[in-house]
């Protein structure tokens, strides 16, 4: 499985996101600037995280524009898995992959902590090695997380199951219905502000982490199984 | 020259903490009449164009595509007519 990690001016988590697949899973990894526009021959793409464009205009507006984003497009539009952590998640919603905005926090701060997920959905392409309902430790580094959209786009995203996380203690930005990722109807593409690939061994103080890779490539195996 | 002058603030709907943070502290200051207090963006944007038609409809797509988001953001803008002196900022290379 050969997956690519699209650097932005401003992107910080790359290397740790391509530590994440080379460490938990061994499989190709290879960083792509955001000057290319050609994802050819990846199977997944991860939109790490950061301050694309020093979060200029809003998280992750300019970066939207970038040559690279046609072609991630074009790979979630052609089903491959696409995820989008913490500024990759605020870059998806600027692309129209995922609905909703990420707003201020509500308390102002930026908050780097660590939180308690609940998996909301275990039948997906990124958490099928996770229980139903099970709470993992994720951390997150954010001051733009506080999720929102209007009523109508909610209840789809509740009555689709497209809500994977939840916030399971306290609400740390304000985020509408607790939501801490999502994913979109067809199931490929995810986005979330806390960061798995800082959760994936015991010494970073958790390693729930790792499952969200390996479902990844769990999927992809049983997908190249199927085709 | 033409240039466009916009104005994005937050829909009503939602909630803008640095407004409530400034509205307390105005109210720290002894400002007891202020009731709210609602941020938002003003961008001027410079166009090399004497058409205002071609203008207004291509403003209005960048705001629309770019300079605002619908989710959570409306847009206005005006445009005037403006001579070179307008362009003010310096060449920064691209990034």
């Amino acid at each position: 499985m050969r997956f690519a990690v699209p650097i932005f001016p401003g992107s910080n988590c790359d290397w740790d996101c391509i530590n994440g697949v080379e460490d938990v899973l061994g499989e190709e990894v290879q960083p792509v600037w955001h000057q290319t526009s050609n994802l050819d021959g990846f199977d997944a793409v991860i939109l790490p995280g950061g301050f694309s464009y020093g979060d200029y205009l809003r998280a992750g507006a300019l970066a939207r524009y970038s040559p690279v984003m046609e072609s991630v497009v074009n790979a979630a539009n052609e089903g491959k898995l696409v995820i989008g952590i913490c500024n990759g998640f605020q870059i998806l919603q600027e692309a129209g992959l995922l609905p909703g905005a990420l707003m201020q926090n509500d308390h102002l701060q930026f908050r780097c902590d660590f939180t308690t997920l609940r998996v909301e959905n275990n039948q997906t392409s990124f958490t099928n090695q996770y229980k139903l309902g099970e709470t993992i430790e994720i951390p997150i580094a954010h001051g733009q997380g506080n999720f929102t959209c209007d009523p109508s786009t909610l209840k789809e995203l509740q009555a689709n199951n497209q809500i994977l996380f939840r916030y399971a203690g306290t609400n740390p930005n304000g985020s509408l219905d607790q939501i801490a990722g999502i994913m979109n109807r067809n199931g490929n593409v995810l986005g979330m502000m806390p960061h798995p690939e800082r959760a994936i061994v015991d010494w970073m103080g958790s390693a729930d982490g790792t499952r969200l890779f390996t479902s990844m490539l769990q999927a992809w195996k049983e997908n190249q199984g199927a085709a | 020259m033409l240039k466009a002058i916009i104005f994005i603030t937050l829909k009503e709907s939602v909630l803008d903490p640095q407004g409530v943070a400034v509205k307390n502290s105005l109210h720290t200051m002894g400002y007891q009449t202020v009731a709210d207090v609602r941020i938002g963006k003003r961008l001027e944007v410079v166009l090399d164009t004497m058409d205002l038609q071609k203008a207004e409809e291509d403003i209005r797509i960048m705001c629309e595509k770019l300079l605002s988001n619908p989710v959570m953001e409306n847009f206005t803008f005006e445009i005037e007519e403006v001579d070179e002196s307008a362009i003010c900022s310096s060449n920064l290379s691209g990034i």
